[in-house]
C-alpha cells in the first residue's frame, strides 16, 4: 500500500470514528450492510472507470450505460422471460461490446475519448428512454428469481454478497493492473503513448481493451444495481454516476492525464464517497447538500495531496542540502 | 578574412565582461573552482567542455539565477559580488536557449515584443500592430531574416526560430549575446546562416559567447575558445591555436581515439538486410525512395533537416503509414503495419527524440528496457521484476549505464545515460537491423565514442545499422557508406574513397559529388 493510499484510509477512518462518535447508528449492523453494499456497487463501477482513466481516457457514458443495461436485463427477465443466466451473458456482451466500439472510436478513428463517451451518454440515456417508452422497468407482482437475487442482493454472513463480489474481482484486477503484463502496458500508455508505440506496444489494442473492461466492469455494474433498485426509470436511473466513478479514482490518487493510481486508491475513493453519503443521512444534514459535501471533499483531498507534494519536495531538497549530498545538478 | 583588424578592436577595448575567481559549490559539488574569463566587445568567444563540465553553472550565474559562492563579475565596469535576472538583462546579456522560448501560436512580431507590445491608448489597450511591424523590420534585417514578420512561427524552420530569438535578444539592446548549443539540431545549411549572423553581430559590436558540442563550428567563428574541464578553466586558445585537436584534448584531458576506432570496420560488409523499394512517406509521398543497408555496414544517411530522412526511418520502423513502395528483411517482404511488427522482426529505431518517444522517463532503467519485450519477463502474462532486473543488469554493464541502480528513474538521468538506456532496450533482443535518428544529439563527447564504439561492434557482429546524423564530421567519422537525401529521395551513395564535406554538402542541396 502506497503513503497515498495509507493516507486516504486514515482520513476514512477518522470520519468514521467522528460521525461514530456524534451518531453511533453509524455501527448498527443494517447500517454498515447498507453501506457496504451500496460501495461494492459504486466500486465495480469504478475499477472499469479506473482502467480507462489509467489510459489518460475517460469514460462518460458508464451512468447510462447502467440505466440501458439495467433497463433491457429487467426486461429480458420479467417481460422476456430469458433465463437469467442467459440474460446475464447477453448483459455482459453489450456492456463489452459498448466498450469496445468506444474503443474503436478513440483509437482507429481517433477521436477524443470525452467527446465519444458524451456521445455515449446522450445516446444510450435516449435509447434506454424510448425503449421503455420512459415508462418504468420492473418486476411483475409475485415474480422473483432466489438464485440470482441471492448472488446480487443477498447477504453470506451478514455481509452483503455485492460486496463480496467487489472483493474478488478487486483481487483480480489488482493482479492485472499491478502484476502483469497488460497492467505495465496500461501504465506506459498512461505516462507516454508515443514511446510506448515506439517500444512496439501495440497502443490501440491495449487502450481498446482498457474500454471493454470498463464496459464489463459497468455492465455487472448495472445488473446489481438493477437488482438493488429492481425497477428502473430510465430517465433518471444511474444519473451522474459516471462522476461518481471518477470522482473515486481521483481522491484514489488518479491522474486524469494518466499513468498515475492503483487498485487500492480506488477502492478506498469509493469507500471515503459512500462514507460521506452515509454522514450526510445520519448527521442530519439536508441531503439537498449531499453533492456541495462530495465535491468539497474531493477538492481539500486533491488540494492536500498536491500541497503534501509540494512540502515533501521542499523538504527532501532541504535534507540533501544539509547532508550534503550530491541532490542538485552539478551543470 | 578582416581578422587582424577586429583583433586590435578587440584587445584594445576594455572587457565588457569579466569573471574573476568565481566558485559555485552545490552539495557535494564544486561546479565551478576558481574559474576567471574576459569577454571583449565585439569579441566571439567559443565556450566548450564536456557535460558537466560546468557550463551550465556558468550561463546560470550569467543569467543571474544563481549567485556565485565567491568571486567576483564585472559587467560593462560595474563590480558585482552575484547577478540579479534583472541586472543580467539590464546590463544587456541576452541569451538564446538551446530549447527555443517561442510561442508557436504566435506570429514572428508578437514573439519578439511578447510582453512589450507597443500599444494604442484608450481603455482597451490595444496592440498597436503598425508600430510593432516598424519596429520589429530593422530587427529581422540585422538577423538576416528571410522570413516576414506576420509569419507564424510555427511554420519557420529551426534555423529561422533561432534567428527570431536572437531578434529578440537584440530587441533588448544585447550587448553580449549567449548561444547555448544553437546549431546542436540544425541542419548544415541552416547552420552556415547562423553562423553568418553571428559574424553580423560580432560586426556591430555585440560580444557572443557560442557554446557547442560542434567543434568544427567553434573553429569557424571564435576569436578566442575557453575550455571548462570539472569546473575549472581548462586553457584558452588564440585564435592562431584553435583546431580540433587542441580543444578535445583540453575538453577531456586526453586525445580522443574512439571515433577513429569506430571508423575501422573489422569485416567486409555481407548481404542486403534491409531493402527499401519506391517506400514513399508522408513527407514526399510523390518520391520512392530505394535503399538497401547491408549486414555488418554502418550506412550514414546525411540531408537537410526536411529532406525526409526522419519520415523514412519512420516508415522503416512501422510507426509512419506507407504510401506505397515495398521493405524486405533478408529479401522476405515485411508487413509493417506499426512498430510492433518492425520489433517483432528484428528491426529496432533508436528515435530522433530521445525524452519523447525513446523512453519513458517516469519508469525505471528496468521497465524501460524490458519493456518491448515484456512477454519475455514474464511467467502466466504475469512480470517477473527479478527477470526484469537480470536484464537490464546486463545492458547496465555491458553500455556502462551510470545509475545507483536500474530501479533508478530514467528521467534523473544525464542525456548520454538515456541514450544509453534506449539503446539497452534494443541489445536485450538482437537486433537484425538497427536504425539511429541523431544518436548522438546533446550528448558529451565521452558519451558519443562509447556510442560510437557501439554501433560498431554492433556492425562487427552482422548487424545493419543506419545512422540518420547532421553531424558531418559524425556521418564522415563513422559510415562506411553515406547515402545523401534530398527532398524526399536518395541524391547518392557515396563509397568510402569518395567521402568529404563537400561532397555530401553538394549532394544534399541535390547536385552532383567531384
Amino acid at each position: 500500500m502506497s503513503k497515498k493510499d495509507l493516507g486516504l484510509l486514515i482520513l476514512i477512518l477518522v470520519v468514521g470514528t467522528v460521525v461514530a462518535i456524534i451518531n453511533p447508528r453509524f455501527l448498527l449492523p443494517i447500517n454498515l450492510a447498507n453501506t457496504s453494499n451500496l460501495i461494492g456497487l459504486f466500486g465495480i463501477l469504478s475499477i472499469g472507470q479506473a482502467f480507462v482513466i489509467i489510459t489518460g481516457g475517460i469514460e462518460l457514458s458508464v451512468g447510462s450505460v447502467v440505466a440501458l443495461l439495467g433497463t433491457l436485463f429487467i426486461d429480458f427477465i420479467a417481460v422476456r422471460g430469458m433465463d437469467w443466466p442467459l440474460a446475464f451473458v447477453l448483459i455482459i456482451a453489450l456492456g463489452a461490446v459498448i466498450g469496445l466500439v468506444h474503443g474503436w472510436l478513440i483509437t482507429r478513428l481517433k477521436l477524443q475519448p470525452f467527446v465519444v463517451t458524451l456521445c455515449g451518454l446522450l445516446i444510450y440515456r435516449g435509447v434506454a428512454r424510448f425503449y421503455t417508452a420512459d415508462g418504468t422497468a420492473g418486476f411483475g407482482f409475485g415474480q422473483n428469481f432466489p438464485d440470482l437475487e441471492f448472488l446480487t442482493a443477498g447477504r453470506s454472513y451478514g455481509v452483503p454478497n455485492s460486496f463480496i463480489a467487489l472483493i474478488v474481482i478487486s483481487i483480480v484486477m489488482w493482479v492485472v493492473l499491478h502484476r502483469s503484463v497488460f497492467g505495465r502496458y496500461l501504465y506506459a500508455i498512461g505516462k507516454n503513448e508515443e514511446a510506448a508505440k515506439y517500444s512496439g506496444i501495440r497502443t490501440g489494442r491495449v487502450v481498446m481493451a482498457a474500454y471493454v473492461i470498463c464496459g464489463v466492469l459497468t455492465a455487472l455494474s448495472a445488473i446489481y444495481f438493477a437488482m438493488y433498485t429492481r425497477s428502473i426509470s430510465p430517465a433518471s436511473h444511474g444519473q451522474f454516476y459516471e462522476l461518481y466513478a471518477i470522482a473515486a479514482a481521483v481522491l484514489g490518487g488518479f491522474s486524469l492525464r494518466g499513468g498515475e493510481g492503483s487498485l487500492v486508491g480506488v477502492i478506498l475513493g469509493t469507500v471515503l464517497l459512500q462514507e460521506l453519503q452515509n454522514l450526510v443521512n445520519l448527521l442530519g444534514i439536508p441531503s439537498s447538500l449531499n453533492f456541495a459535501v462530495m465535491g468539497g471533499v474531493i477538492l481539500i483531498g486533491v488540494l492536500v495531496d498536491q500541497q503534501w507534494g509540494v512540502f515533501r519536495a521542499r523538504r527532501q531538497m532541504l535534507e540533501a542540502t544539509r547532508k550534503g549530498v550530491a541532490g542538485a545538478p552539478a551543470e | 578574412m578582416n581578422y587582424s583588424d577586429t583583433s586590435i578592436v578587440a584587445s584594445t577595448a576594455a572587457p565588457f565582461l569579466s569573471l574573476e575567481s568565481v566558485r559555485k559549490t552545490y552539495p557535494g559539488v564544486v561546479a565551478l573552482d576558481g574559474f576567471s574569463m574576459e569577454v571583449r566587445p565585439g569579441e566571439v568567444i567559443g565556450l566548450v567542455g564536456e557535460n558537466g563540465a560546468g557550463k551550465s553553472t556558468l550561463m546560470k550565474i550569467l543569467g543571474g539565477v544563481t549567485r556565485p559562492d565567491t568571486g567576483t563579475i564585472t559587467v560593462d565596469g560595474v563590480t558585482h559580488d552575484g547577478l540579479t535576472v534583472e541586472a543580467s538583462l539590464g546590463s544587456g546579456i541576452a541569451f538564446v536557449h538551446q530549447e527555443l522560448n517561442l510561442f508557436e501560436n504566435l506570429d514572428v512580431a508578437a514573439n519578439i515584443f511578447f510582453g512589450r507590445e507597443p500599444l494604442r491608448g484608450g481603455p482597451l489597450k490595444l496592440v498597436d500592430r503598425a508600430k510593432l511591424r516598424i519596429m520589429v523590420a530593422p530587427l529581422l534585417k540585422r538577423v538576416g531574416a528571410n522570413f516576414s514578420a506576420a509569419a507564424p512561427v510555427a511554420s519557420l524552420s529551426l534555423a529561422q526560430q533561432q534567428m527570431v530569438e536572437i531578434a529578440k535578444a537584440l530587441s533588448i539592446k544585447a550587448r553580449l549575446v549567449i548561444l547555448d548549443e544553437p546549431t546542436s539540431s540544425l541542419p548544415l545549411a541552416e547552420t552556415d546562416k547562423l553562423l553568418d549572423v553571428i559574424k553580423a553581430l560580432k560586426a556591430e559590436g555585440i560580444s557572443v559567447i557560442f557554446i557547442s558540442h560542434r567543434l568544427h563550428e567553434v573553429e569557424r567563428v571564435a576569436d578566442r575558445v575557453v575550455v571548462l574541464r570539472d569546473g575549472m578553466l581548462a586553457g584558452t586558445l588564440p585564435k592562431s591555436a584553435i583546431n580540433h585537436d587542441q580543444m578535445v584534448k583540453l575538453m577531456i584531458g586526453r586525445m580522443l581515439k574512439e571515433r577513429e576506432k569506430a571508423a575501422e570496420s573489422a569485416r567486409a560488409p555481407g548481404g542486403v538486410a534491409l531493402s527499401a523499394k519506391a517506400v514513399r512517406t508522408s513527407a514526399y509521398p510523390d518520391r520512392p525512395v530505394d535503399l538497401d543497408v547491408r549486414h555488418g555496414e554502418i550506412l550514414g544517411l546525411a540531408g537537410l533537416v526536411g529532406s525526409g530522412r526522419t519520415e523514412l526511418a519512420r516508415v522503416l520502423f512501422g510507426i509512419d503509414e506507407r504510401f506505397g513502395g515495398s521493405v524486405l528483411l533478408d529479401g522476405k517482404q515485411l508487413a509493417l503495419g506499426s512498430a510492433a511488427d518492425a520489433v517483432a522482426s528484428g528491426i529496432f529505431l533508436v528515435p530522433e527524440d530521445r525524452k519523447l518517444t525513446g523512453i519513458l522517463l517516469d519508469l525505471s532503467i528496468a521497465q524501460n528496457i524490458s519493456l518491448p519485450n515484456l512477454p519475455a519477463h514474464a511467467k502466466r502474462s504475469l512480470v517477473s521484476a527479478s527477470a526484469e532486473v537480470a536484464t537490464a543488469e546486463k545492458q547496465k554493464a555491458n553500455l556502462g549505464i551510470k545509475a545507483p541502480s536500474v530501479a533508478t528513474r530514467t528521467g534523473t538521468l544525464s542525456g548520454g545515460n538515456q541514450q544509453k538506456v534506449v539503446l539497452g532496450k534494443w541489445l536485450a533482443m538482437n537486433p537484425k537491423v538497427m536504425i539511429l535518428d541523431e544518436p548522438t544529439r546533446g550528448i558529451d563527447i565521452g558519451a558519443k565514442a562509447e556510442i560510437y564504439g557501439l554501433m560498431r561492434a554492433l556492425a562487427d557482429a552482422g548487424v545493419a545499422v543506419l545512422m540518420i546524423s547532421s553531424d558531418m564530421e559524425e556521418v564522415i567519422g563513422v559510415s562506411d557508406r553515406i547515402a545523401v537525401m534530398h527532398e524526399g529521395q536518395i541524391s547518392g551513395i557515396l563509397d568510402k574513397d569518395d567521402f568529404s564535406q563537400e561532397n555530401v554538402l553538394l549532394l544534399a542541396v541535390g547536385k552532383k559529388p567531384n
